[in-house]
């Protein structure tokens, strides 16, 4: 299944965000999203997961205009980890995961035994059946984390949003979680803030950048030191690693390239 | 595939036996006490001779006046106090949900104070008098409704219910109308209508009848399966609309179909019982602390535990200054206020906070 955003724009209080973005993730790829604070990721994947509601453009999900299916049909195939979650009250892991299963039943429908399976099973791959009957507020901005994917699990949708999922995360975790995702072989569309987890486990690239995607392709295409400076203003000394034989990325503070600059006039 | 139901889990349904046990012995204790103490046997056995298959099996042993005690004037009193209680409860939970907040009682959207105004008019003015004995229950039932009706108009933003505009309106609209009621009073010379209207706004189920009890059972009914069918949706409203859009549920079209559904519940209830407090707002609280905030469990651990607190809150209202009656409201909120207190010192309880 394809997802697809077809120049879409967008704006908030007079202020446009989006301007004609396009970009296309292909069945089973997986697309990070790249660029700095306040370039539009967030917003990009909200138009796509319907929260909001494009200006103009299309979002097409399986080749098919989102806004012309209803949201029922959509949340079987589209699920979300998105980057707030705001949980008042307080519902038990066992629970909130559950709760991954509510596009696939009627009104009426009882929970069946199919259905906690697949919420033991989706615990199960995010590390987390030991919480199962712990309360949601009681746990770690990580492990919080790790819930709202197993729900998105749950959901057995094929396509799956993920905004900033290695947010709050102790690098364990985040490795973890991005592995459990790419063996999902799912079609997956992440905005990744963190450049060196988007270069080993992107397929493609998009790099947005105050509301314009300004270059794609893939991590070794796009992740260069002049992009880097260019959308990120930070200069990076970028190498091939030689154990994930994707580029790798250190971060040079400015203290030290300009002292690296000046030394070789000495 | 495995599609066989799963049974809700034994927790659950050992304590809604419990508490359905406890319902049954707390209704016979209400009907046995009053004026004229009635052994639990009789309790029962003219309650058996009622129902069709039964009667031929029973013996009447009892006098007439024992007869009309229990089945004329107790019975139909402490069936009310259950609907009332186990109504306002269920109505508080959802209504909770809805706002998304803890603090918030079924009368939030000034259903009581215009159930106020169409009380004070009947005791004060006379108004209605063509509806005979019904004039109050009716009058309060139009006065809640010109109270939704006018809350939910003024909350309405193209379309979608705006929840921050609905509590304002809620306030606006439950100021202008209490304001009503108290010009009302204030013009009356009547002394006995002011302790009237007190009366019916402290809450009394003196007036329950086998007549006025029929409406608020069919709603309640009514009301509490649906709510308990649509627990995904309730629970989805306390998640948020992030939560409920990526799961593909239109949060728009339920919390109108749950503003509509609440109050007229509410309405029913106050119509019959007048304003009382309290229940709506403790009683989801006491059981989201017993079962968490899943509404597949708070929707009827509520309606039942919302019904044993009134039938002996009710009780108490009966005997406490007899032959006087206290009026229930007083009651409620004396046990219902330290309680509350209670839950405040508990700093393992989050009031919906989160974290």
């Amino acid at each position: 299944m394809t997802l697809e955003a077809k120049q879409v724009s967008f704006s908030m209080h007079d202020q446009r965000i989006l301007h004609e973005v396009s970009i296309r993730i292909k069945e089973k790829q997986f697309v990070g999203l790249i660029g700095p604070n306040g370039s539009g990721k967030s917003t990009l994947l909200k138009n796509m997961y319907r929260l909001l509601k494009p200006e103009s453009g299309t979002v097409l999900l399986d080749e098919k205009d989102i806004l012309k299916q209803s949201s029922k049909s959509i949340a079987k195939n589209l699920a979300v980890v998105s980057q707030e979650t705001p949980v008042l009250f307080d519902f038990q892991v066992r629970d909130l995961v559950s709760m991954g299963r509510t596009p696939h039943k009627k009104l009426f429908e009882l929970d069946h035994e199919d259905d906690f399976k697949i919420v033991r099973e989706a615990l199960f791959q995010t590390g987390i059946d030991h919480l199962e009957t712990r309360s949601f507020s009681s746990l770690s901005g990580g492990e919080k984390k790790r819930v709202m994917v197993a729900r998105a699990l749950a959901q057995q949708a094929q396509v799956i949003i993920l905004d900033e999922p290695t947010n709050h995360l102790d690098i364990q975790h985040q490795l973890q979680l991005m592995d459990l995702i790419q063996t999902l072989h799912l079609t997956v569309v992440a905005a990744l803030h963190d450049l060196n987890i988007a270069a080993m486990y992107c397929d493609y690239i998009y790099v947005l950048q105050q509301g314009r995607i300004v270059c794609h392709g893939t991590p070794e295409e796009v992740l260069t030191p002049a992009l880097l400076r260019e959308v990120f203003g930070v200069y990076a000394d970028i190498q091939i690693h030689h154990l994930t034989g994707k580029p790798y990325l250190t971060y040079v503070s400015e203290q030290f390239t300009k002292k690296a600059l000046k030394e070789p006039s000495i | 595939m495995n599609k066989q139901t799963v049974l809700p889990n034994k927790k659950f349904i050992l304590l809604s036996m419990l508490l359905l046990l406890l319902l049954i012995i707390s209704i016979t204790f209400a009907i046995m006490i009053g004026s004229v103490s009635i052994t639990p046997l009789y309790v029962w056995k003219v309650i058996f001779s009622k129902i069709p298959f039964f009667q031929n099996w029973i013996e009447q042993d009892w006098s007439r006046s024992q007869e009309i005690i229990i089945w004329q004037i107790r019975v139909p009193r402490v069936l009310l106090a259950a609907i009332v209680g186990g109504g306002l409860a269920i109505a508080g939970a959802a209504i909770q949900a809805l706002v998304r907040n803890s603090i918030a009682d079924p009368y939030i959207l000034g259903v009581s104070s215009g159930a106020t105004v169409g009380a004070t008019a009947v005791i004060i003015l006379g108004a209605f008098s063509f509806f005979g004995i019904y004039a109050l229950s009716i009058s309060a039932f139009l006065g809640s409704l010109i109270a939704i009706v006018l809350v939910f108009f003024l909350s309405r933003v193209g379309g979608r219910i705006s929840i921050f505009r609905l509590l304002l309106a809620g306030m606006a609209v439950s100021f202008i109308l209490s304001a009503t009621s108290n010009f009302i009073l204030m013009m009356s010379k009547q002394e006995g209508g002011m302790k009237a209207v007190m009366y019916w706004m402290l809450g009394s189920l003196a007036g329950a009848k086998w007549s006025n009890l029929l409406i608020p059972m069919v709603i309640f009914v009514i009301v509490f399966v649906l709510l308990w069918l649509h627990y995904r949706n309730l629970n989805l409203l306390l998640l948020g609309e992030e939560a409920a859009v990526t799961l593909g549920v239109n949060l728009q079209q339920f919390r109108i179909q749950l503003v509509l559904l609440v109050s007229l519940l509410t309405g029913v209830l106050v119509a019959v019982s007048g304003a009382i407090g309290f229940v709506g707002l403790i009683i989801p609280h006491i059981v989201r602390l017993i079962v968490g905030s899943n509404y597949k469990y708070v929707i009827p651990i509520s309606a039942l535990l919302g019904a044993i607190f009134l039938v002996w809150a009710d009780a108490l209202a009966r005997i406490l200054i007899a032959p006087e009656e206290m009026p229930i409201g007083i009651i409620t909120a004396f046990c219902g206020g330290p309680f509350f207190i209670w839950l405040l010192r508990r700093n393992n309880y989050s009031f919906g906070e989160g974290d």
